[in-house]
């Protein structure tokens, strides 16, 4: 068994980036909260690189201001800059919400936000939208801890006492729009009202209407994260989301909301895991049409277990995708050979630890990774198959693996945005597109392969 | 419902962007551009950095190391579709992935460090060192570093001074760029370039492979590239730039300083080129074969345009006829590209409706609006706000421009043709012109508008 942990010297260099910055996060949670618009504080390219990610993954318009700082306010201070843009943004978007994220640059500055806002708003006679500013410079985390820190900052802004009611907390991590679709489909087959957030489900995938609009309709309502602290429990599918950015865990702190955490429900075992805790908290089974469906999954997983097992996986992406993927790769015979994060992330590992108990073979774990630490140790491990976002495409150009797409951002092929993995019905339908990757490559080659086998000694021979 | 005939959702513009929009024929004024951002205005407008950086990733075998926090070198990873006939080196993003104790402490040790890395692993012929917003605030010196490196591992270390913020114009990029190769290719003490009758192709990015088939065409001439800028370069090839006896300049937004430059240091003259439309690849390439004044290579050179025109023609014709009096919409980067596509677009008899660019100049705004019918908007910098409002209020059935354009014209209903810089498609010279007319056309009359036209439940 290989050891587990980072091969090689530490290198410093990051060669082909497998994460992307942390205001990039906050933007994604944002667009999940309705009515609101982000501003990025900092030099214009931010904002128009973040916004090209994100159209190339969703397909959307995603409107992102810029306070567009340059020479002269990086040496006086970018306030004036902010408000301006805050005042534009305004006049253009009319948010209810604004979403003021930092950069690397801003915060270099030295940049008192909260004074900036706090006068800001003082000046406003006739109103002001909520402004909501979070701390996110580049050199501090990833999209990941991006997204975690803007969730929390949502709630913590809005969340109130709140009258005891029934809808329960749903905190999900960064996931596709068809994703959290799923998760609110379950829910409301099981019966159970919920708050999901954030919501992007509809502002980052809409049905054509032939319009755009600015600030597109859907998203977690102020009001709904306000009753928050009413809610009888929250569950977060936040396995790997770090305590100090955890929103889940700051409901339980602040208000003594129950903070149920669980996997993403990928793969048969975290659905039903999911399906358990729905079933004991709602007091009733699962109906018809859930069983159903993980009956398909079963059905689906035995007729595909032997494809399966030729899978050698090189799984990569943000920690609570990478974790869902592991499960969903180990319960079905795929080896995973390589499970990477370009997140710095305490957690990870601890939570993927019991499900490599009994396999073969032990992975390679690698944290904070780049591309070029990913490929080398899955070629090393002799990979057959890439599991994550768009980044891996050079699995596929350099050496012929295929990248099975999941994750952010997929901006190399279309439907980013309605990629399901959750569920049962997600899960088969995730697992189908892996079998067929793998039956797809042995049918290009089997034929050639094991005529080379069976005639080696001749080859041999002839050389 | 009919989504052409939808009223613009409440649409404030801005006040201060009235002088950035002008109506032609009807303005009297000159548009207002080449200014800083609007803040808040959501331009569609990148920085310096990114400016920098899409004018030298082409240069193949170079490494390009991105100091600064891990984002910039993520949002640019292989972000052209410039091709390479040898190396493949430029594909990958190098980054410092500066952390919070190298912005406390600096980062020039980590830089040096990354650089020992990266040699020992590529030995690369050269490296490109781009300072960041965060590099730029606290000061690290990237030229010293750069200096000591390049004198320590006998390669080329060059500096681009490319902090995001000293302006949101990708223009004062493309400056940092032209210094960048100028520090490259300028001879070292005792070098010696010897003068050829090649030339250099500037401003011309190899992008699904043009600058080949500029290169096929001057070869059919008798006329060799010497070196293009930065197109499918290697770091040996730029170095032999001094000895070209002439500059052509095709994307002159980026490039038009470095001509100058190169002129005035190497006395080599230069002429603006383009081969975006088969009317202007066989002005071009007269104009080229006028500047080599030799009846071999003018002979040649009208026997090239009178084949490839009457070769293309036909397919040109059958695309003209499908287009005819359909209306398009023109927003990209630099104004050299907005005035071929408007040539390109009239030349399928299709009427020019909106035509905008990021970073043209006023000269370059008096040469499009001449160009346009009365009524047709212009637009510098604009945003997503007022491209929903024009591309309803007039009735666009196509739209030319980026990324972050595509997905908005979706959105309305309106096709879209990517001439953005990591387009996949050749749109240069003949072919090219073909290749445009077919994708306008697919765009603009594909099957899919009548459904998303017509509403919910058939027609």
């Amino acid at each position: 068994m290989a050891p587990a942990g980072n091969p090689g010297t530490v290198r410093l260099v990051n060669e082909n980036q497998c994460q992307h910055c942390m205001p990039l996060g906050g933007i994604i949670a944002f667009r999940g909260i309705a009515g609101a618009m982000t501003l990025v504080h900092g030099s214009q390219g931010c904002s128009t690189y973040m916004r090209l990610t994100c159209v190339n993954h969703f397909n959307e318009p995603v409107d992102i201001a810029s306070s567009s700082l340059n020479e002269k306010q990086t040496i006086h201070g970018g306030e004036a800059n902010l408000k301006k843009a805050l005042d534009n943004v305004r006049r253009v978007y009319a948010p209810s919400i604004i979403g003021v994220l930092t950069t690397c640059l801003a915060e270099t500055m030295g940049e008192d936000l909260d004074r900036i806002i706090r006068d800001y708003r003082n000046g406003q006679e006739n109103g002001c939208p909520d402004i909501i500013a979070v701390p996110t410079p580049s050199y501090s985390g990833s999209h990941t801890e991006g997204y975690w820190a803007a969730t929390r900052a949502v709630i913590a802004h809005y969340a109130r006492p709140s009258a005891p009611h029934r809808r329960i907390g749903v905190i999900v991590p960064h996931i596709s729009p068809a994703d959290i679709r799923e998760i609110r489909r379950i829910f409301t087959l099981m019966g159970l009202e919920c708050t999901i957030i954030p919501d992007y489900s509809l502002t980052l995938d809409r049905p054509f209407a032939g319009k755009y609009r600015k600030i597109p309709e859907g998203g977690t309502r102020p009001d709904e994260i306000a009753a928050l602290p009413g809610a009888p429990l929250a569950i977060q599918f936040g396995a790997t989301c770090p305590d100090t950015l955890s929103p889940g865990l700051w409901l339980e702190q602040e208000y003594g909301v129950p903070l149920v955490t669980l996997p993403l429900p990928v793969g048969i075992e975290a659905a039903d895991q999911l399906l358990a805790f729905l079933e004991k908290v709602s007091g009733h089974s699962r109906p018809e049409a859930l069983a159903n469906e993980r009956g398909w999954l079963l059905d689906g997983m035995a007729d595909a277990h032997k494809f399966n097992a030729e899978g050698r996986a090189v799984i990569y992406g943000e920690p609570e995708l990478a974790y869902a993927l592991t499960r969903a790769c180990t319960e079905n015979g795929i080896a995973p050979v390589v499970i990477a994060t370009g997140t710095r992330t305490s957690r990870l590992f601890a939570c993927i630890e019991p499900l490599l108990a009994g396999l073969d073979e032990r992975p390679v774990l690698l944290e904070e990774a780049d591309f070029a630490a990913i490929e080398a140790v899955a070629i090393r491990a002799g990979a057959n198959i890439a599991i994550g976002h768009s980044g891996g495409k050079f699995f596929t150009e350099r050496h012929g693996i295929p990248v099975v797409r999941t994750g952010f951002p997929v901006h190399d092929r279309v439907g980013g945005q309605r990629i399901l993995t959750a569920g049962y019905a997600g899960t088969l339908a995730f697992l189908d597109r892996i079998t067929n990757t793998l039956l797809e490559e042995k049918h290009k080659s089997y034929r050639r392969l094991r005529y080379e086998e069976t005639n080696r000694t001749e080859i041999m021979e002839g050389i | 419902m009919d989504t052409s005939s939808i009223t613009p959702e409440e649409t404030a513009c801005i006040s201060e962007r009235e002088d950035s929009i002008r109506t032609a024929g009807k303005s009297k004024t000159a548009i207002h551009c080449a200014d800083d951002s609007l803040a808040g205005s959501v331009s569609q407008r990148a920085c310096v950095f990114c400016g920098a950086r899409v004018v030298l990733n082409p240069v193949t075998d170079a490494v390009h190391l991105v100091h600064g926090p891990i984002g910039c070198a993520a949002y640019t990873w292989d972000i052209r579709g410039s091709l390479s006939g040898v190396s493949e080196m430029y594909r990958n993003s190098f980054s410092t992935d500066m952390k919070e104790r190298d912005v406390v402490f600096g980062g020039e040790k980590k830089l040096t460090a990354c650089i020992d890395e990266i040699v020992e692993k590529y030995h690369p012929p050269a490296i490109f060192v781009y300072a960041t917003c965060v590099t730029g605030m606290i000061g690290d010196d990237i030229v010293a570093v750069c200096k000591e490196a390049a004198r320590h591992h006998r390669i080329e270390v060059i500096p681009v001074e490319s902090s995001g913020f000293i302006s949101g114009n990708k223009v004062v990029g493309y400056r940092a760029a032209a210094l960048a190769l100028l520090r490259l290719i300028t001879p070292k003490d005792g070098e010696q370039v010897e003068k050829t009758q090649k030339l250099n192709f500037l401003g011309e990015y190899n992008l699904s492979g043009e600058m080949w088939l500029a290169r096929r065409y001057l070869a059919e001439m008798g006329i060799e590239i010497n070196v293009a800028f930065t197109g499918d370069a290697t770091v040996a090839a730029l170095k032999q730039a001094p000895g070209a006896c002439l500059n052509l300049v095709q994307c002159t937004g980026s490039m038009h300083w470095m001509a100058q430059q190169l002129e005035k240091q190497f006395s080599i003259p230069f002429m603006d080129v383009n081969f975006f439309g088969a009317g202007n690849t066989a002005e071009s390439l007269r104009k080229i074969a006028r500047f080599y004044d030799d009846p071999v290579i003018t002979e040649r050179t009208e026997r090239l345009i009178e084949r490839e025109t009457a070769r293309i023609a036909p397919a040109i014709e059958r695309y003209r006829q499908k287009l005819a009096r359909k209306r398009a919409a023109i927003y990209v980067g630099g104004a050299y590209k907005a005035v071929a596509l408007i040539r390109q677009l009239r030349e399928l008899g299709m009427e020019i409706v909106l035509t905008g660019t990021q970073t043209g100049k006023t000269e370059e705004y008096a040469t499009i609006t001449g160009l346009l019918d009365d009524g047709a908007i212009v637009v510098d910098d604009t945003n997503p706000a007022e491209i929903e409002r024009f591309l309803l209020e007039k009735k666009v059935d196509v739209m030319a421009g980026g990324v972050k354009e595509r997905v908005l014209a979706y959105k309305l209903g309106v096709g879209f043709v990517d001439h953005n810089h990591d387009r996949k498609e050749c749109l240069a010279g003949f072919d090219g012109a073909v290749n445009f007319a077919r994708e306008v056309y697919v765009s603009t009359c594909s099957p899919v508008w009548k459904y998303c036209r017509t509403p919910a439940g058939g027609a």
